[in-house]
């Protein structure tokens, strides 16, 4: 059986709620990387109210599978990714991730971690397809996508408005099929 | 120029109205057990609800508009004797970014290919743009509802995302396809039309 958790620079794992919330607490504070990773407002949330927000959404374990990303080499917490199970009937499946300590951007360790969510998702969890969207000025981002296998299927014309400039969303799919065969798992 | 002697909810057949919590639930519980309507409408597994059911589906409709101030939501009525045949709506606002996600349904077969979507359609728009003032609006539609997507290209929109193979309904695969129109185009029809 493969290791689910564990790729070749990052493994998935879970947090204390005390220990994410202090993590996310600092990164929140890097518009840089709010702004890459979401299209809300950037806030400032206290570890408390972050602490609170993290438990509340671990109620949600049947349709919402996170996991915190940390480094093989010393361990260290380094973002965070997780697969949101829209509806189990249609498989329909949104993927999200952030690498909120900027030291480990452009190095491979968000790619790692993106082989290791897709693989969950595929055999694991048995999904039939993997969605999601991301900033067509995040240029990083789609790179990595495309590496692990994800293809365009459309753009969103100006969704985002930031620093009063226009930009679009792009939105990309794999489907198991695709994964298997690049994984020479087909039958 | 400013215009507001031009009702928002008011088209030649139809108009907009508020939800009425004692008459309405009888009759959307009806739809809900046309699996046909039920499909088109929603990605959610179709199930019959009771008048209690939808009781419960229009308060937490009521409590979202007035709590989280990002759903706009209509009943659609007959202007001849005002009985309800279908809901609108827009939701999910992002009002930073200025969008929004249309949705709209006609309930009962026999009101259905009659163009009463269309003049729902042209009045959410309107609302969506000249009210809410939203930079864009998305219409996000199942491969198999023709109605639909010939509806929403009727009125300009763009298929701007495909996502293969999204939804699996009756042992098939299909697509779903996401429309944009944006405000500046619906402004540019407005002005063609005048």
């Amino acid at each position: 059986m493969k290791d689910l958790y564990r790729g070749s620079l990052v493994r998935l794992c879970d947090e204390s709620p005390e220990m994410l919330a202090k993590a996310f607490a600092k990164w929140n504070q890097d518009t840089e990387q709010h702004r890459l990773a979401d299209d809300d407002p950037a806030q400032l949330w206290s570890e408390k109210k972050i602490k609170e927000q993290i438990e509340k959404r671990a109620e949600n374990t049947s349709q919402s599978f996170r996991f915190s990303i940390r480094t093989l080499e010393d361990d260290k917490l380094i973002g965070g990714v997780g697969l949101w199970v829209a509806s189990w009937t249609h498989s329909e499946t949104w993927l999200g991730i952030s690498i909120g300590d900027r030291d480990y951007w452009g190095r491979g360790y968000g790619t790692d971690a993106m082989r290791l969510i897709v693989q969950y998702g595929f055999i694991e969890l048995n999904l039939r397809r993997i969605s999601l969207g991301l900033h067509a000025y995040n240029e990083r981002a789609r790179k990595s996508y495309e590496k692990v296998g994800f293809k365009f299927e459309g753009r969103m014309r100006g969704e985002g408005l930031r620093d009063g400039i226009r930009f679009d969303s792009l939105w990309m799919g794999i489907l198991r099929e695709e994964w298997l065969a690049q994984q020479g798992m087909l039958p | 120029m400013l215009d507001i002697q031009t009702q928002l909810f008011e088209a030649q057949d139809i108009r907009f109205g508020p939800i009425d919590h004692e008459t309405h639930p009888e009759i959307e519980s009806k739809w809900t057990h046309d699996a046909e309507f039920m499909r088109l409408l929603e990605l959610k597994p179709a199930r019959p609800l009771s008048p209690a059911m939808v009781k419960k589906q229009y308060e937490a409709i009521e409590k979202e508009m007035d709590e989280e101030k990002n759903l706009f939501y209509f009943t659609i009525r007959a202007r001849e004797d005002d009985r309800l045949i279908g809901k609108a709506m827009i939701e999910w606002v992002s009002w930073t970014n200025g969008n929004g996600f249309i949705r709209l349904g006609i309930g009962a077969p026999e009101d259905r290919r009659k163009g009463y979507g269309s003049q729902a359609l042209t009045m959410l728009l309107r609302y969506a743009f000249g009210e809410l003032n939203l930079y864009r609006v998305t219409a996000v539609v199942p491969a198999y509802n023709e109605g639909a997507l010939r509806l929403f290209q009727k009125f300009g929109f763009m298929e701007e995302i495909r996502r293969r193979k999204a939804l699996n309904r009756d042992g098939e695969f299909w697509d779903l396809v996401s429309f944009g129109l944006l405000n500046a185009e619906w402004r540019e029809q407005q002005n063609g039309r005048g």
